[in-house]
């Protein structure tokens, strides 16, 4: 899934990271953990394509096998979680969009408001609608920074069972307890 | 044929936002009207036509930078960038379909803009017509690029004038001046290029 080797960021003359190696295979589990400012969403988003390494060799999957959720749930707080979901259903060519994106909001209770506009969700339901566009198009590799964040603890159980399903997973945390039995890699940024 | 259904579901996306918010449009609409306002008053009595249509091109280019400020708005405020580029679509389609908003947008404020400018200088023929439509289309193609770039950039308000202002000489120039092939060269080349240098704007290098 991802293989880096002596991978380095920097901004400027700040170095973010330097000489990381990851490997990463289907199941398989980095945690990540640091606390703030110590470059653990920067290495995500290296991971995820969004930003380019300043030094190494990266390999990547395709990106429509990714599921990425950053700092924040990446859904558009004028839109429902309806037609948050359909665009991306839609940009990912989803057969049977409707069906599917019904049934992601009917797992994370979100259903019931599936017409509101999600700027008047609270921050754990919109967190939620963000699990279900990272989990719309069933990407093989999760890239999860901070996951956890303002979901309740339903919520909380909801992503405990998507993580128990084994896909290749790379979570960022400054609060690793609730993930550390899961992870069969570790990189901790000082 | 799925690019234009990517391009169409963006578009679509883009205007349900600004029918939501409300946020761009009648703060366009207002902006282009209060300019030719002040212009009517500011200019003495018996400027020519000339010098009034120079005031018609910087309502419009003006307008258009304030409708490509909010332009990016949404996918800054809520991180919608690192969602749509790494959705498997031609990243190219983000672009378009942006442009596509922008532009319509901007013919929005001009159906109001060009009655108002009669209304307070002199009648709108039909070469004005053509030569504002042909404008918007480079505005909107060479102004989205430079909306994406400035959003990723910290001092976004001031980039995207100084990016966006000189390229706008050109069409000033071709507008006032009724050159009509000069801005269809315009639009082919920076619609064109814009096209070609969105993928390299919107990750982060």
């Amino acid at each position: 899934m991802i293989a880096a080797r002596g991978l380095a960021k920097r901004y400027g003359d700040r170095r973010v990271f330097a000489g990381l190696d990851v490997d990463l295979d289907g199941g398989g589990f980095l945690l990540v953990t640091g606390p703030n400012g110590s470059g653990k969403t920067t290495l995500l988003r290296v991971l995820a394509g969004l930003a380019a390494p300043t030094a190494g060799e990266l390999r990547l999957p395709d990106r429509r096998t990714i599921g990425y959720l950053g700092h924040e749930p990446l859904v558009y707080r004028e839109l429902t979680p309806l037609e948050n979901l359909g665009l991306f259903a839609r940009l990912y060519r989803i057969p049977d969009r409707g069906e599917h994106v019904g049934m992601l909001l009917e797992r994370f209770g979100l259903w019931e408001v599936r017409h509101e506009r999600v700027g008047t969700f609270s921050r754990g339901m919109q967190q939620r609608l963000g699990l279900c566009r990272v989990l719309l198009h069933e990407p093989g590799l999760l890239l999860l920074d901070e996951p956890y964040n303002a979901l309740d603890v339903h919520g909380a159980e909801l992503l405990d069972a998507v993580l128990d399903e084994r896909r290749a997973t790379v979570v960022a945390t400054h609060d690793p307890q609730r993930v550390e039995a899961r992870a069969t890699q570790r990189l901790a940024f000082a | 044929m799925t690019y234009l259904s990517d391009v169409g579901a963006l578009l679509r996306k883009d205007l349900l936002l600004e029918l939501r918010a409300k946020e761009t449009l009648p703060a366009m609409l207002l902006f282009v009207i209060s300019a030719l306002a002040v212009f009517h008053f500011a200019l003495p009595k018996g400027t020519s036509d000339t010098a009034a249509r120079g005031l018609l091109w910087s309502a419009i280019v003006f307008t258009a930078l304030l409708g490509l400020t909010r332009a990016f708005v949404a996918e800054r405020e809520q991180g919608m960038f690192d969602a749509l580029v790494l959705a498997p679509c031609d990243r190219s389609a983000l672009w378009l379909a942006k442009a596509l908003a922008v532009l319509a947008f901007l013919v929005a404020a001009e159906v109001v803009a060009l009655p108002a400018f009669a209304a307070f200088f002199a009648g709108v023929d039909g070469r004005t017509v053509a030569a504002v439509a042909l404008a918007d289309v480079g505005i909107a193609a060479v102004g989205t690029l430079f909306g994406a770039m400035a959003v990723a950039g910290r001092a976004r308000e001031l980039l995207l004038p100084l990016l966006f202002l000189p390229t706008a000489i050109p069409v000033v120039v071709g507008g006032v001046g009724g050159y009509l092939w000069f801005l269809a060269l315009y639009d082919a080349i920076f619609a064109l290029l814009s096209w070609a240098a969105f993928e390299y704007v919107v990750v982060e290098t």
